[in-house]
């Protein structure tokens, strides 16, 4: 398809975008649903500008996005550390591994009940939990990058009578880099969905905790300004990262 | 030998759990030995808590998948067969995936209120996408000479459908329903802890609200076995209904 023809259809689907809101608009007007459920786009985007023009949802947004990406540093970086040390170790492999495989299926929000018995309804609870949460994806990822270093690879480091370190560091990790980016991209999903959460528990500072007041007092307009930063938030991010594994692993295309 | 070896870490840290627990003798309001929570898990089970509290989990979630997983089914066929259609609405897919479903839980609650209808539309919301995107991408994939045979046979469109199109597309669409279930569990339980006061989700919120950390753990265990639970009778499903044509996973 020539260019010309992809920029006609993306703006044919700009359109129908463009459509569904006007459509959103007119049920909002017209189809006898109250306004304290529904707000029209209007009033939504208004909420929005209102927030971010000197009312509070810059700060909100900021607490939010923080908080999750404190969460998820910490756990990619724990994530990757632990991975590379399982995934490099046959005997670790055999006897580490199938516990994480255990612990794997249990949903990460079971894990916030726990954690919340031992740090009460607390900012460091939620920052903990985001941590537990999104280590999983990085953590496997990193296991199944490393230990699945092509045979020959690891002839050459013998060979070349690399240390372990260097064999991790020079072979196995790059190796990994792709399987580790995209475990990270699951994982910052992971860490907004929980960032979320905690905040509607715990009443911290940030948007989960606003649209959940939003919703409590009827304030449809700031409820839905609320849901659509959350919505941006959660594409800005997936879409940097996925420019991030494209410019990071250019090398691997060829 | 190899399930040996995987049991050794699991069997020496609980019993070390335990023997911390006992030797140490703290009175914990978050932590329990693993015999009380064994002891726990027993008496939930039998005065009723846990199954009672695991059908009220499994009816929100498997309603929601039938909905979520039905309609994107539905949508992603049509977009699979008519591509202007899928291109037009391309746009609006990437804009509204994104938002977490956990982002829309105030916006059911009032809307809908507490209770089945918020945690099913939720579950709704978060497996359509997954189911959508898979499938989408499973017909986009068929071989192209089999809707070629569907041309010369001159089937009418329900008939591609049926005839060409699911039969070609079936054991990825079933890997892509086995995530879906998954989600579904995960995305009902979530709704559980943050908010609806149903199922195991808020049967844990009690337990560690209440300082019940013997319960507590036992039920999140019992969360992770169900998971497991549901995975491996889909995957043991799976197996045997598609042979290694049903083992092509998806790549995410």
């Amino acid at each position: 398809m020539s260019i010309a023809a992809r920029g006609l259809w993306l703006l044919g689907s700009i359109g129908v975008t463009a459509l569904l809101v006007l459509s959103w608009q007119l049920i909002a007007n017209y189809g006898g649903i109250p306004p304290v459920f529904l707000p029209g786009p209007d009033r939504a985007w208004s909420a929005l500008v209102a927030g971010f023009s000197g009312g509070e949802l810059a700060g909100l947004t900021g607490a939010t996005v923080e908080r999750m990406i404190y969460g998820w540093v910490l756990a990619s970086l724990a994530g990757i550390a632990l991975g590379a040390v399982i995934g490099s170790s046959q005997v670790a492999r055999e006897y580490v591994a199938p516990m994480l495989e255990i612990v794997r299926p249990v949903p990460v929000s079971a894990f916030m009940p726990v954690v919340m018995a031992f740090l009460g309804l607390t900012g460091t609870m939620v920052l903990v939990v985001i941590a537990i949460g999104s280590i999983w994806p990085v953590l496997l990822a990193t296991v199944h990058g490393v230990s699945s270093v092509e045979p020959r690879l690891v002839e050459v480091s013998q060979s070349l009578r690399l240390s372990r370190f260097k064999t991790l560091w020079k072979i196995a990790l790059p190796n990994a880099q792709a399987d580790i980016l995209a475990g990270m991209r699951i994982g910052l999903t992971v860490a907004l969905i929980l960032a979320v959460i905690g905040e509607m528990l715990t009443s911290e500072n940030g948007l989960g905790w606003s649209i959940l007041q939003a919703a409590r007092a009827y304030r449809s307009a700031d409820l839905f300004a609320g849901v659509i930063v959350l919505g941006v938030i959660g594409l800005v991010s997936n879409l940097a990262l996925q420019s991030i594994e494209r410019y990071v692993l250019r090398w691997k295309r060829r | 030998m190899k399930v040996a070896k995987a049991l050794v870490l699991p069997v020496a840290l609980l019993i070390l759990w335990e023997v911390a627990m006992r030797m140490s003798g703290i009175q914990s309001d978050s932590l329990a030995p693993p015999s009380q929570i064994a002891v726990a898990f027993y008496n939930a089970m039998l005065d009723g808590t846990i199954p009672w509290r695991t059908a009220e989990t499994l009816r929100a979630a498997l309603t929601g998948l039938a909905i979520g997983a039905g309609c994107g089914l539905i949508v992603s066929i049509l977009l699979g067969l008519i591509p202007p259609v899928a291109r037009l609405m391309q746009f609006s897919i990437e804009v509204l995936r994104p938002v977490p479903a956990v982002a829309l839980i105030p916006v059911a609650i009032l809307t809908l209120g507490f209770g089945y209808a918020m945690e099913v539309s939720l579950v709704a919301f978060a497996t359509f996408w997954p189911v959508l995107i898979y499938g989408h991408a499973a017909i986009t994939n068929i071989e192209p000479q089999l809707l070629d045979v569907s041309r010369v046979l001159r089937l009418s469109g329900l008939g591609r459908v049926t005839k060409i199109v699911l039969p070609a597309t079936l054991p990825r669409y079933f890997v892509a329903f086995r995530l879906a279930t998954a989600v579904s569990l995960i995305v009902a339980v979530t709704v559980e802890i943050a908010a609806n006061p149903l199922g195991i989700g808020y049967e844990l919120m009690t337990a560690s609200q209440s300082l019940h950390p013997d319960l507590m753990f036992a039920l999140v265990l019992w969360i992770g076995l169900v998971g497991w639970g549901l995975n491996g009778a889909l995957l043991f499903a799976q197996r045997r209904l598609f042979g290694p044509a049903g083992m092509a996973e998806i790549a995410r």
